[in-house]
């Protein structure tokens, strides 16, 4: 369970940041007054939604770092097997990577107001991403014809599991980002494209981080880490 | 009389807040059905949860018939009691208590007493209490399955809980309780990122976190412990659900059943209970935060005082929402773990006593010397300080390695966990009710009614739970069916659990008198007024009552002090609303 310790410890020690800019030693019992005279204590200047999107992330990335966690507890039973890396992974990382870049192109060219290269970045981000997708796909079939099939070994088990999952949440981001190429067809007014879009990319580079960790965990280069985490459980 | 300026105070800043854009229900279905209105919202979950809360009261009596006159009724066999147990179980936890306080309590007070219109997110709100109900459905359905529901207790233990032996295990029944709770998670995460987002944006003008009622303290920190808790309840069902529908073997060992060896190897069960417990530690405190906050402020309101160490009480919240992560194994004492693990987790365990304790203090030390007025509701909140101290007193027992493992697997363990996890929730649920129920429907509920209720609740749930540590401590196992043979049960036991079943039986049945005085109230109950219980807190301010969308009418409240000027020394009244810029004082009065 380090993972998941780590990744709580850290949105702890954020959350603990955060709180200790908000006068939690106030004495509000003796402030009585209207809004404006306590600095600092007004509602933040970040929109919702990106708050909203950030905490989101916060509970995805406790979902992945369970997964983690279970992951690295179950490799030390006996009957664990490897899978074998399909080299495709190699080129579906680098359309993860061109998405982000992309969407993140978007964002520069939306503070800009340059609506035409948005529509181009949006729409590669979002063919970047259907690529990596069917790459995921092809990875899955590769591994089941090569006889690692879901049941076979835990490890096998993991690592379909846990592509999946990750699929999935990119599935979902994809619903958001046809939604915000749609706004960028209808040309809805700029500010909300533009936060629209930053979402977007914000939900892509944390995808491809998680997906990064991933490759490292499924791959077996973090097996020296885990072993260490473990061995501090234990 | 004499408006007294408070320093600069008198003077309001011009808004630098955007009012809140909200959605408009254009036909009767979107407004009551599909409605996005926080309020409504509220109203929708607390139905669902108050339902199934009558359900799973259903089932403990069941459960007690068994217990107290073992063999009477023979449609109880072995099978039907687990699973009347595991059912039980799972829905008050996370389909009624959590359900009930964030989604309905949160849902209703978070908006109004922070002076929002309403949540940022209204149609994630919504969505979340139809994935509620989905859930909800989901498992209600199990009962009509072929095999019926799961009998694998609420924590769902594996290799047992998918295996033919226990009930629904190979049938549909554990099925549909995985993805039940799946689709529940995914509601709730679109509900708690509403409650967390709200309190961080749309407070009002001048509601400055430390003004903000310990209400929604409470509901805050335990909305944000849930959205990072859930999750490991959702890890641990889709890998069950793996193993049980695909064949993977996450959770199963190599196993012999049935005399055959499975096609499974290596498996790790005690990684499930990690997983369930990670997760089912938090959900206590996710259960009592709320439970925390709401009674502080019930305390204060009806003692006329303001609630003593507010700021340590907000500390201690954050600081048992931090802890509670990190106590999750003193639930798997008995599964041979390593001892210094057991140390560790009985010491951080001891810990989290420290900031409850504050918790209790400081409410008796609110309570003296207050004007206290034994309302319903005020009755409900003493009634839980009390049940609280008893249940977490044996909860200190049990967070010590060499007691808990004797006592593990006894009905001590149940009466702990129904004491403080069972019914000191319950009793603030129904205070919060009695307090609440005046704004939600513009109606005072009956307070004969309200007050039988009370004592025949209170005094019952003793009158049950207190033998049965009894029961406990001389050696009567729980989650047995049967205990009639067992010669080291002595025959005052069968005496005692006899009448505790009859005591749960009255207990269950006053709770009709409760609903009764629910509906009865709505259209005979007595007008109330817009602040019947004159507290200070924002949602008792609204221009309507019950408030309608929007809440505030033209403008959004202004907040000037914080939650909690009662007995205000001087003042002309014994309270001062949060939105007051002035205090008015009594001696400045012109004289006749």
């Amino acid at each position: 369970m380090t993972s998941i310790f780590l990744f709580l410890a850290g949105i702890g020690a954020f959350g603990g940041w955060w709180l200790a800019k908000q006068r939690l030693t106030a004495r509000p019992w003796l402030e009585e007054g209207a809004a404006g005279e306590f600095p600092g204590t007004e509602a933040l200047s970040i929109p919702a939604a990106k708050i909203g999107l950030g905490i989101f992330l916060a509970v995805v990335g406790a979902l992945f770092a369970l997964f983690i966690s279970a992951y690295s507890m179950r490799m030390g039973m006996p009957d664990w097997r490897s899978v074998p890396m399909p080299r495709l992974l190699w080129p579906n990382t680098g359309m993860l990577i061109m998405s982000s870049v992309a969407l993140q192109w978007g964002v520069v060219a939306a503070r800009r107001d340059d609506l035409d290269v948005v529509r181009v970045c949006l729409l590669a981000g979002g063919a970047f991403s259907v690529a990596f997708l069917a790459g995921q796909v092809l990875v899955w079939r590769q591994l089941t014809d090569g006889g690692y099939l879901l049941a076979g070994n835990p490890a096998n088990s993991f690592f379909y599991l846990i592509t999946g999952l990750h699929g999935l949440h990119m599935l979902g981001g994809l619903v958001a980002l046809g939604r915000t190429v749609d706004a960028a067809w209808r040309s809805v007014e700029p500010d909300r494209l533009r936060q629209s879009i930053e979402l977007c990319a914000l939900y892509w580079h944390f995808l491809l981080l998680v997906w990064l960790v991933l490759m490292n965990l499924l791959t077996g280069w973090a097996d020296d880490i885990v072993a260490v985490c473990r061995a501090l459980l234990t | 009389m004499v408006d007294v300026p408070l320093g600069p105070a008198g003077a309001v800043p011009p808004t630098e807040m955007e009012d809140m854009e909200l959605y408009h229900p254009k036909s009767w279905v979107t407004k009551y059905v599909f409605s996005q209105d926080a309020k409504i919202i509220a109203v929708q979950y607390s139905i669902t949860a108050l339902s199934i809360g009558l359900v799973a009261l259903v089932l403990s009596w069941l459960m007690r018939l068994q217990l107290g006159f073992p063999g009477v009724f023979s449609f109880i066999d072995a099978n039907a009691y687990y699973q009347f147990i595991t059912m039980h179980g799972m829905m008050m936890v996370v389909y009624v208590l959590t359900a009930l306080f964030l989604g309905g309590f949160g849902n209703y007070l978070i908006p109004l007493m922070i002076g929002a219109r309403d949540m940022v997110f209204p149609y994630a709100n919504m969505l979340s209490f139809w994935f509620y109900l989905l859930a909800v459905a989901v498992l209600m359905a199990s009962f009509f399955v072929p095999g019926g529901p799961t009998g694998a207790g609420w924590t769902l233990y594996p290799p047992q809980a998918i295996t033919s032996g226990t009930p629904g295990g190979q049938d549909l029944g554990i099925i549909l309780m995985l993805v039940s709770l799946m689709i529940f998670i995914v509601g709730f995460t679109m509900g708690g990122l509403n409650y967390v987002v709200t309190v961080l944006q749309a407070r009002t003008r001048g509601m400055t976190l430390m003004r903000m009622p310990l209400t929604v303290w409470g509901i805050f920190t335990a909305s944000f412990m849930a959205l990072l808790a859930f999750p490991a309840l959702f890890v641990g069902a889709v890998m069950m659900l793996f193993d049980r529908i695909l064949g993977t073997s996450f959770f199963m060992p190599a196993m012999v059943e049935m005399g055959q060896q499975l096609e499974r190897t290596g498996g790790s069960p005690i990684l499930f209970q990690h997983l369930f417990w990670f997760f089912g530690h938090p959900e206590v405190y996710i259960v009592a935060l709320p439970a925390f906050g709401i009674v502080s402020d019930l305390i204060s309101t009806h003692a006329r005082r303001n609630i003593f160490g507010y700021r340590m009480m907000v500390w201690a919240l954050l600081g048992i929402g931090a802890l509670s992560f990190i106590v999750w194994a003193h639930h798997m004492y008995v599964s041979g773990m390593n001892p210094y693990f057991g140390f560790f987790f009985a010491t951080t365990t001891l810990i989290i006593a420290v900031p409850t304790a504050i918790k209790v203090y400081n409410w008796i030390l609110t309570l003296w010397r207050g004007d206290i007025h034994l309302t319903v509701p005020m009755l409900f909140a003493l009634a839980f300080i009390v049940t609280f101290v008893n249940g977490g007193l044996t909860g200190l027992f049990l967070g010590n390695v060499v007691v808990d493992v004797p006592l593990s697997d006894t009905m001590f363990v149940v009466a702990h966990f129904h004491m403080v996890m069972g019914v000191a929730p319950i009793l603030v649920i129904f205070g919060a009710i009695y307090h609440w129920y005046p704004k939600v429907t513009g109606r005072m509920l009956d307070d004969t009614l309200g007050k039988l209720h009370f004592w025949v609740t209170f005094l019952g749930a003793y009158a049950i739970f207190f033998p049965m540590h009894y029961l406990g401590l001389i050696g009567v196992p729980r989650r047995y069916h049967d205990i009639a043979d067992m010669a080291f049960v002595p025959a005052s036991a069968h005496t005692l659990n006899a009448f505790i079943t009859v005591v749960a039986l009255i207990v269950g049945a006053v709770q009709l008198v409760f609903v009764f005085n629910l509906i009865w109230s709505l259209y005979r109950g007595r007008r109330a007024d817009g602040n019947p219980w004159h507290a200070t807190t924002l949602e008792w301010q609204t221009p309507e009552t019950p408030p309608p969308h929007g809440n505030w009418g033209k403008e959004q409240p202004v907040v000037y002090r914080w939650a909690y000027d009662y007995s205000v020394p001087g003042a002309a009244q014994d309270f001062v609303p949060q939105n007051q810029a002035t205090i008015a004082h009594a001696a400045a009065r012109p004289a006749g």
